[in-house]
């Protein structure tokens, strides 16, 4: 115990000894979150596509892919985690079933909310122009609603990226393990180093991607300088 | 026996539901951190945002430290004011309180934002003072995004409390971190069931609250919805 005081004490918030002999963790660490979060943000994305469009097509349908992306959303993450372990165990599936669950909402919503703000005057005159409901998507609809989609995956990823590190406790958790480390050994550096990449990795996730969205929507800058 | 039994049986044992381990004490705690955490989290912060949007300046702060607050993992924050303040009921307070201020902020400098200058203008030409400016006319039309950062606010700090367990603080994500680290399954499945439900019920009965304090004036035109961007709740928890 008063070992453990002292120890506490002299303990500094980093330890560029224990930094330099860790780099292969901390980037097996850093590695493995990329993995997790680019896994789960891809699913989600693939899984909210059909049922966004689903909702968008059919007012009917709408309500209710609201209200269980909204349910999954408010579970908390631990919680989530900890329902599945009984049946997908402490493994990768489990972490990814909890991270999947958290994009929907998010990516759903803002692709519908993107669809809805095509104004209807430009739908008319697609569909004046000769254009079928299927083409018409693809070159009009989608267009136009991609800033919103790729603000909704901006979101999605920066959650994601946050989230991540709560799967360590179930033994996955990519920087998270870092962190955990910290906790358990009651050691700073392993806990700093964590929470200052997965701070990095999310600004530079969302830089990126909003570059990205500059990148594919070149009307808006046209607009904005106009 | 199958794990839907012992489920069933776990929630059944009426050792689970007295003592400081037993369920009502436990949700006694979660509830108390909770609100304790939101109340002084909505001191400091819609103060903040309603100055900030009532002036209609340093917009570019109130936004960015939501974005900032998202990117922190709230795992990581809890760990971190473990370290600085030890083991107990404070770290999970204060890395809470922090975790709650950014939605309240954005919100309610959104709100008062939104106020059309028109009407603030219509005020002063009724010869309302500035303070009845804000607080007879600001204050209530921006309520409807006011009352949905308290919301969104509350449910990310009941869904993070849950994480509080692993920082050695008490609340029903006891269950779950315990069972976790004795490999009790079963456990940790009925905590989680536990923490659903009450980040459930939190969400809708806030919803309904929230429906309620806006004034009647603006019910009978279509309530806004949470603005888009901001997803509602549990954000990063």
């Amino acid at each position: 115990m008063a070992a453990g005081m002292l120890a506490d004490a002299t303990d500094p918030w980093i330890r560029w000894d224990w930094v330099g002999r860790h780099i292969p963790v901390i980037t097996a660490a850093l590695l493995q979150h990329v993995e997790l979060t680019a896994i789960a943000v891809g699913a989600g994305l693939l899984i909210s596509v059909p049922f966004a469009l689903w909702a968008w097509r059919v007012p009917l349908v709408r309500d209710p892919v609201f209200a269980v992306s909204g349910i999954l959303y408010t579970i908390p993450s631990l919680a989530l985690f900890a329902m599945l372990v009984p049946f997908t165990g402490l493994s990768t599936l489990t972490s990814e079933i909890g991270l999947v669950s958290y994009t929907l909402l998010i990516l759903i919503r803002n692709i519908v909310v993107g669809l809805e703000g095509v104004p209807a005057e430009v739908r008319e005159a697609a569909n004046g122009m000769g254009y079928r409901p299927l083409a018409r998507m693809i070159r009009i609809d989608f267009p136009l609603a991609l800033p919103a989609v790729i603000a909704g995956i901006r979101i999605a990823t920066v959650t994601t990226i946050g989230l991540v590190t709560v799967t360590a406790v179930i033994g996955q958790g990519g920087l998270g393990q870092l962190i955990l480390e910290g906790l358990i050994n009651d050691f700073k550096s392993p806990l700093l180093v964590g929470a200052v990449l997965s701070v990095l990795l999310a600004v530079i996730a969302d830089i990126s991607l909003s570059g990205l969205q500059r990148l594919a929507t070149p009307w808006s800058q046209a607009e904005a300088r106009a | 026996m199958t794990f839907l039994h012992q489920v069933l049986q776990w929630f059944a044992d009426p050792s689970h539901w007295q003592g400081t381990g037993g369920i009502p004490h436990r949700l006694a705690e979660h509830l108390l951190m909770s609100g304790a955490s939101v109340g002084t989290a909505a001191l400091i912060a819609l103060p903040l945002g309603i100055a900030l949007g009532h002036r209609r300046r340093g917009g570019f702060y109130a936004i960015n430290v939501s974005n900032v607050g998202r990117a922190i993992p709230s795992f990581a924050l809890l760990v971190i004011a473990l370290q600085v303040f030890g083991i107990g009921a404070r770290p999970a307070f204060v890395a809470l309180v922090a975790l709650a201020i950014p939605p309240i902020v954005t919100n309610s400098y959104a709100g008062l934002m939104g106020v059309e200058a028109d009407i603030r203008e219509a005020a002063r030409g009724m010869g309302m003072r500035e303070r009845a400016v804000l607080f007879r006319v600001e204050i209530p039309i921006a309520m409807p995004l006011i009352m949905a950062g308290l919301r969104t606010s509350a449910v990310q700090v009941v869904a993070t409390a849950t994480l509080a367990a692993l920082v050695a603080w008490g609340g029903l994500g006891r269950y779950i971190v315990d069972g976790l680290a004795q490999r009790d399954f079963v456990q940790v499945f009925c905590g989680a069931v536990l923490v659903a439900l009450l980040s459930i019920l939190v969400e809708l009965g806030l919803g309904g609250i929230q429906a309620l304090a806006i004034p009647r004036g603006l019910r009978l035109t279509s309530a806004p919805e949470r603005p888009v961007g901001y997803p509602d709740s549990g954000l990063a928890a």
